[in-house]
């Protein structure tokens, strides 16, 4: 599985109250979930965004609360992958566990800015940037994660299973 | 090279010779866990995988604590969904009230968690489970529908830090304090993503319930999992409420840990967590003049035996502070029995105390003693968040049982050695 995409390059601390706040939980609705995503750090973002599109941040992101609608807004948006230097534990696990690739990567990170194209190889961990030419290894997801992915969520590969 | 405790239960569960940090593994689970808050969002998601039956009926455990005896309606309402869930699936080991208890005092009593498991729970205090000598972590409600239905979990290996113990605890110094000592020296993420893991000959100065307190503190320091060497005393309490074989794992001697920190246990005085995070931590003779309102000794963190006997210890023939509130709220049943037997509760309740049943009540601001606008309370649970206990300009000052027991009777935080 393959994801390429434009770069919204974000840095530390971005945490699930800016991904998505509090007032818009009243909702599980992925698609209005989405059209409040990063308002509050990044208020062009939705307008922006294009399916494909690719998230870089520095470390810890998603820290703070376990909402699941988290990363369903990120995912929803159009967002395909996220890349950061770290994660928030709780974060990560969501994250697969509804279906949105993301991985660790601090050069990548580093050797990445806002509006660069890039490429993911899910199954290899290759990042490219196709902006700067230049590549990055990351650690490539085992089989039952693209697994997972390529179902869309945990709930969902468990049913095909 | 060598792996830790927590790498080798992992390894061993996902039938791997060799794990390393940051690895991705999906691994067989011994217990999936949940509790009224956190189960009715996961049957939800069980529904929609479409498995009718949980993958074995012995290793789910369904324990509403959070907001029972059912405080309103919707609790009531959230309980009676679990229950009926529990009881189509045939869940062995769901505990209605009468049996229940504060689920994290609960599981290791009822002999459901033995050194060498591997646990997840809906719950982030699930880490508890470490001082057996177990890796249990605390996940979210889709990962325990999928543990539910599967009996199994993905995890990324994490890296360890190392905590030598050696020495052994002064006057009323317990478990708490060293837990509270080690979360203010490394910060409330100072082992985020990663494993605490105790051990060295100070160990055996610490009891199973120390131990229990100290587990049940990892998550605050931001860590997946805390986890205790295995020795005599693990394995006397296993034998003791568990008829299920077990395994220990111990690190082998060129274990990779990140850090390595040695505590010297004669060392640790009384400490306090003041507002509004656990590691904000001072030690009792630097707490200066603090006036509270309530006092709250139980939960999770401090509802077992050894923490009762202390705070009846401190309260027996004495009065609780006129115009102080101390709740007194027993880990589970067993618990509860056992202190009525020894005359703990009589010396608690005739000091002026109330006791209550097992329940999380007040430990999230739940029922049983909600704290108002502007008022202090000194707890031996295991937040002290902004509104944890009540109103926003609420206060929680989280303590020993012995420092809990000593500021009711004086209406202020206390070093019990003034008592
Ligand atoms: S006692 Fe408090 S911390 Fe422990 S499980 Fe209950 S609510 Fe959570």
């Amino acid at each position: 599985m393959k994801a390429k995409g434009k770069v919204f390059r974000y840095q530390d601390n971005v945490d699930t109250d800016v991904i998505i706040p509090a007032r818009h939980l009243n909702t599980s609705d992925p698609k209005e979930l989405a059209s409040h995503c990063m308002e509050d750090i990044d208020k062009d973002f939705i307008k922006n965004v294009k399916n494909g599109d690719i998230i870089v941040a520095d470390k810890n992101f998603g820290c703070g609360s376990s909402r699941e609608h988290a990363p369903i807004a990120i995912k929803a948006s159009g967002i395909s992958c996220v890349i950061a230097t770290t994660f928030a534990r709780i974060f990560y696990r969501n994250a697969i566990n509804i279906g949105l690739p993301i991985m660790e990567c601090e050069e990548a990170v580093k050797g990445t800015e806002q509006g660069d194209e890039l490429e993911v190889d899910f199954d290899t961990g290759l990042i490219r940037n196709l902006t700067k030419g230049t590549t990055f290894n990351a650690q490539p997801f085992p089989e039952f994660m693209q697994k997972i992915i390529a179902a869309d969520g945990l709930i969902n590969y468990i049913k095909t299973k | 090279m060598g792996m830790t405790m927590t790498q080798k239960i992992l390894a061993a569960h996902t039938g791997l010779e060799n794990v390393v940090p940051g690895q991705l593994i999906e691994a067989d689970l011994d217990l999936v866990l949940g509790n009224d808050i956190t189960t009715p969002v996961a049957v939800t998601e069980f529904t929609k995988t479409g498995v009718n039956k949980v993958f074995d009926k012995s290793k789910v455990a369904i324990v509403p604590d959070h907001f029972t005896p059912n405080k309103d309606i919707k609790a009531a309402e959230q309980c009676k969904l679990v229950r009926e869930f529990a009881c189509k699936m045939e869940v062995e080991n769901y505990f209605e009230i009468g049996q229940m208890g504060i689920e994290h005092c609960l599981i290791p009593e009822k002999g459901l968690a033995v050194p060498g498991d591997l646990i997840i729970g809906a719950d982030s205090h699930t880490c508890t489970y470490g001082a057996l000598g177990a890796f249990s972590t605390g996940v979210g409600s889709t990962d325990m529908a999928a543990g539910m239905a599967t009996g199994k979990a993905w995890f990324k290996v994490p890296a360890a830090l190392k905590f030598v113990l050696k020495g052994k605890p002064q006057g009323w110094v317990s478990g708490k304090d060293v837990i509270l000592h080690i979360i203010g020296m490394i910060g409330v993420d100072g082992a985020l993503y990663k494993s605490m893991e105790f051990m060295g000959e100070g160990l055996i100065n610490l009891s199973m319930d120390d131990r229990f307190t100290m587990a049940n503190m990892a998550i605050e320091a931001g860590a997946k999992n805390g986890i205790f060497m295995v020795d005599e005393r693990t394995i006397e309490y296993v034998k003791e409420h568990s008829t299920r074989s077990y395994k220990v794992y111990e690190p082998d001697s060129d274990a990779v840990y990140e850090k390595e920190y040695v505590i010297d246990l004669s060392t640790i005085r009384p400490t306090v967590a003041f507002p509004h995070l656990p590691d904000n931590t001072r030690t009792i003779d630097e707490v200066g003049d603090v006036s509270i309102d309530q006092v709250v000794i139980g939960s999770c963190t401090n509802g077992r035996m050894e923490d009762l006997r202390v705070t009846a210890k401190i309260l027996k023939g004495k009065k609780v502070k006129k115009g102080i509130r101390c709740i007194v709220f027993p880990g589970t049943q067993n618990i509860y029995l056992q202190a009525v037997k020894e005359g703990l509760v009589t010396d608690i309740v005739e000091a002026g105390a109330v006791f209550s049943t097992p329940t999380c009540g007040p430990c999230l601001g739940g029922h049983m003693g909600i704290l108002a606008k502007g008022e202090r309370a000194v707890s031996t649970t295991n937040r002290n968040f902004v509104g944890r206990m009540g109103h926003v300009e609420s206060e929680v000052y989280l303590a020993s049982p012995a420092v809990a027991a000593a500021s009711a009777l004086t209406g202020k935080i206390t070093d019990p050695d003034d008592i």
